[in-house]
């Protein structure tokens, strides 16, 4: 007898014994807000735990210090946009502007022909 | 026909000076024979290679600046070729990319003697006309 007065309460699975109703019905304005704010914009994020979003604002090195020439020869200006494993690494992760960062993958590659920088592996 | 290339090979490690002199010295002559003109010759010494090329972990490197047609560029390289102690080059012609950095020098210098004129004569240029603009809007 105990028990059964016990087990309706364990057993409920949809869990409203718990929460009230409340969150329920005015469930839609939370998600409403929430996929408008997600869309609108990683402005710094809205919410907590936004690493998926914005890390700081990253510039393009070419453009702010002015370094107009980027040759095959400056190997160690070039080695800093290189990997580890010797990949040119996307300009997302080094914040690279477009033209800059074509110019600088045709350096590199020019880099990699005349064995200063490697193809794969560790830059010595 | 004035095009500006970039020469760079590597010359094998264990080569004697005297035959790199030898060596560069026959290009030259080459490239003057085919009416073409030596700027410059730059000897960037001894480094480590970032791969092995030919089962050799370094190099003599050596950069040309030439000036002429692409003739002259492909006897160049045709000999370089054949020279059994150069093992790697690359031309890379610049003059193209030469006038565009030279424009962006001349722009940049136009700016900086622009800014370097006293500023205070624009300045007074600038406060009479707002305020003469700004009367008959409201009027």
């Amino acid at each position: 007898m105990p028990e059964e007065t016990k087990a309706p309460t364990i057993e409920r699975p949809s869990g409203e014994g718990h929460r009230s109703d409340g969150p329920r019905s005015g469930g839609d304005r939370p998600r409403f807000g929430g996929g408008g704010g997600g869309r609108s914009g990683p402005g710094g994020p809205p919410r907590e735990g936004g690493r998926k979003f914005f890390r700081r604002k990253k510039v393009c090195k070419f453009c702010t210090e002015k370094i107009a020439d980027i040759n095959y020869k400056d190997y160690r200006l070039l080695g800093q946009f290189v990997a580890e494993s010797g990949k040119i690494v996307p300009r997302r992760l080094t914040g690279v502007c477009s033209p800059h960062q074509h110019r600088l993958a045709a350096a590199i590659k020019q880099a990699r022909n005349i064995a200063l920088l490697p193809f794969a592996g560790r830059a010595s | 026909m004035n095009r500006t290339y970039e020469l760079m090979f590597i010359v094998r490690p264990d080569m004697a000076d005297e035959d790199l002199d030898k060596l560069i010295s026959n290009l030259e002559a080459t490239v003057t024979s085919a009416a073409g003109s030596i700027k410059s010759v730059d000897r960037m010494g001894k480094r480590r290679l970032a791969y092995t090329v030919r089962k050799f972990r370094e190099g003599v490197y050596i950069l040309l600046t030439i000036e002429g047609a692409g003739t002259v560029v492909r006897e160049l390289e045709r000999r370089l070729r054949v020279t059994e102690p150069v093992i790697k080059f690359l031309t890379v012609r610049i003059d193209l990319e030469q006038k565009r950095l030279d424009k962006i020098k001349k722009l940049r210098d136009a700016k900086k003697k622009v800014s370097a004129q006293p500023a205070a004569a624009a300045v007074a240029e600038e406060a009479p006309a707002p305020p003469v603009a700004e009367t008959p809007a409201t009027a």
